[in-house]
């Protein structure tokens, strides 16, 4: 397969196993464009969150290749990866706020990751907390906040660094219909600005909430691309059309 | 919701280290309400004493060693008194002139009385219980056995009942016990430390066990296992300087009540075996090395298990 130059990232005959099991991703192939919005979709045990794990490098694939940002991250030595996780966002299912820390302070935690000055990262934290909505409750611990709001949270940590992709899992599952297409806003408004954004859901009215996006439908592992679009994308920005 | 705040690649793109007083609240921070600061105060205590009873044995022996080096006894085993102060003073006499010796004193009756009192009581009758003459003879050099073979063969003939010993032979036991309280000593500071690394290993892993989220959230977010095993060296290096500051403060309690107590026994050999400014020196670096180990002993432990991790 061609690796077209400025891809996000490219997966190509991907599997994965955990230990001596059999394959919960078999042969999944797509190169993800730049400054798009893809939705992750299937039913629960599809894969989805394996997936996901595979593109925010929490694991290896068993099979197959993958790269990002132009570079092979399947053979890329272990103490070269921080580099790339600080060029994506994610948003866990289950929010991963690390409990003993202020909403402030877990929203600021990847630009001190990545060495910003305190002196400049007050304002943009403050910001991206008055963005969320919880300026308020930018001292608040997350045993204090309600689960949409440490959804917020989880969100603003995800997207303070403007990573290059910002991947998703189940980011509107805890919340109710009004906060999920707010934060559905907020991500379209981050991809705006350039991000590709992958959303894994299996809200199917969700997916008609972002008509431009593209739609990657996992089923027993098994990623469906019947044009084979999302193996081959075309040279100008993807529709949803490509996909289907 | 209202537009997006402008985060630019610069400020998300830093370069400033993570670490100090905001890395360090990434983990609960228990201080002494923890085990880790009192295991560490226990273990430096008992290091500490040990320690000093090495220095002070050291001490003690080769103080000993300096003052006994250069000391030969002549010994006049003669039964008649006369006799035995005739040999003595021609000895005397020949000692005095002879170039190898810096000073001599013949012990005085009175003296040797004294000495023999606890064993014999007063009032000896010299002719039932003949005692033998001292003298207290000081060399330039050393007391080797060529030196005193010199002794021997000048005295031959003024004083042929003269017996010449060197005077750290008497102690060479006492300095062979010596010296192996002294290997003790450094063996009961060397397990001491491994046991503070073994104590700080368990630590540092029950740590890592107990903010496992945490570590996991930090490494996704693109955290280095050298940003992570940083927060962790920190965290115990300031547990480790809180109990070694204690334990700093308990040993030398006990050294002081211990040398007040040796103190008090005005024996001259226990006399040599104070602290010098070095030792003092030596024992309040023992909290320091111990911070140091502490860190050392964190650090491969976290780097060793986040090798693990992807």
């Amino acid at each position: 397969m061609t690796d077209q130059q400025g891809d996000i990232i490219t997966f190509d005959n991907v599997g994965l196993r955990y230990g001596t099991g059999k394959e919960v991703l078999s042969d999944v192939s797509f190169t993800l464009y730049p400054g798009s919005f893809y939705f992750l979709t299937g039913a629960s045990g599809a894969g989805k969150t394996s997936l996901l794990k595979l593109l925010y490098l929490a694991q290896r694939p068993s099979r197959g290749m993958i790269r990002m940002f132009g570079t092979d991250v399947i053979t890329l030595p272990r103490n070269r990866l921080p580099g790339f996780r600080r060029r994506l966002g994610v948003v866990f299912q289950d929010f991963r706020l690390v409990p003993h820390l202020s909403a402030f302070d877990n929203v600021a935690l990847p630009l001190r990751v990545s060495g910003v000055r305190e002196s400049e990262l007050q304002k943009p934290v403050a910001d991206m907390l008055d963005w969320v909505g919880l300026s308020h409750r930018a001292e608040a611990k997350p045993a204090t906040l309600s689960g949409g709001e440490q959804q917020r949270v989880a969100i603003a940590r995800a997207v303070i660094g403007r990573p290059d992709m910002l991947v998703a899992d189940e980011p509107t599952g805890n919340v109710d219909p009004e906060m999920a297409l707010k934060l559905l806003r907020l991500f379209e408004a981050l991809n705006r600005l350039g991000t590709t954004v992958v959303v894994a859901t299996h809200d199917v009215h969700l997916l008609k909430k972002v008509p431009e996006s593209l739609i990657m439908r996992l089923d027993k592992g098994r990623l469906s691309d019947p044009t084979g679009a999302l193996r081959f994308p075309p040279r100008r920005p993807p529709r949803r059309d490509d996909a289907l | 919701m209202s537009e997006a705040p402008k985060v630019t690649r610069q400020v998300a793109r830093g370069f400033s280290a993570f670490g100090g007083e905001r890395a360090a609240q990434l983990l609960p921070q228990a201080r002494l309400s923890g085990p880790m600061p009192w295991v560490i105060a226990i273990m430096i205590t008992l290091t500490v004493i040990a320690a000093a009873g090495g220095l002070a044995l050291s001490n003690l022996a080769s103080g000993a060693r300096a003052e006994l080096s250069g000391g030969a006894t002549v010994q006049i085993l003669q039964a008649l008194p006369q006799e035995r102060d005739r040999q003595a003073a021609a000895a005397e006499a020949v000692l005095a002139d002879m170039p190898e010796v810096s000073g001599l004193r013949r012990v005085p009756d009175e003296e040797l009385d004294a000495l023999l009192e606890p064993w014999l009581g007063t009032g000896v009758d010299a002719d039932a219980v003949p005692i033998p003459a001292l003298i207290d003879v000081r060399l330039r050099g050393e007391a080797s056995e060529a030196e005193l073979a010199g002794l021997r063969s000048a005295l031959a003939d003024v004083a042929p009942d003269a017996r010449v010993d060197a005077q750290s032979s008497w102690l060479r036991p006492v300095f062979s016990a010596i010296s192996s309280l002294q290997w003790l000593a450094i063996a009961l500071v060397v397990l001491l430390a491994l046991t503070s690394a073994a104590a700080v290993w368990l630590a540092a892993r029950s740590q890592l066990g107990g903010n496992r989220e945490t570590i996991e959230i930090i490494h996704l977010l693109g955290g280095s296992d050298s940003q992570i095993a940083r927060i962790f060296q920190r965290s115990i290096a300031f547990d480790a300087a809180l109990g070694g500051a204690v334990g700093l403060a308990l040993g030398l309690a006990a050294i002081l009540l211990l040398g007040q107590q040796f103190s008090g026994l005005e024996s001259g050999m226990i006399d040599g075996g104070g602290l010098q400014l070095v030792d003092w020196l030596l024992i309040a670096a023992i909290p320091l090395a111990g911070v140091v180990i502490a860190m050392l002993t964190a650090r491969f432990t976290v780097l060793a298990a986040l090798r693990k991790m992807l």
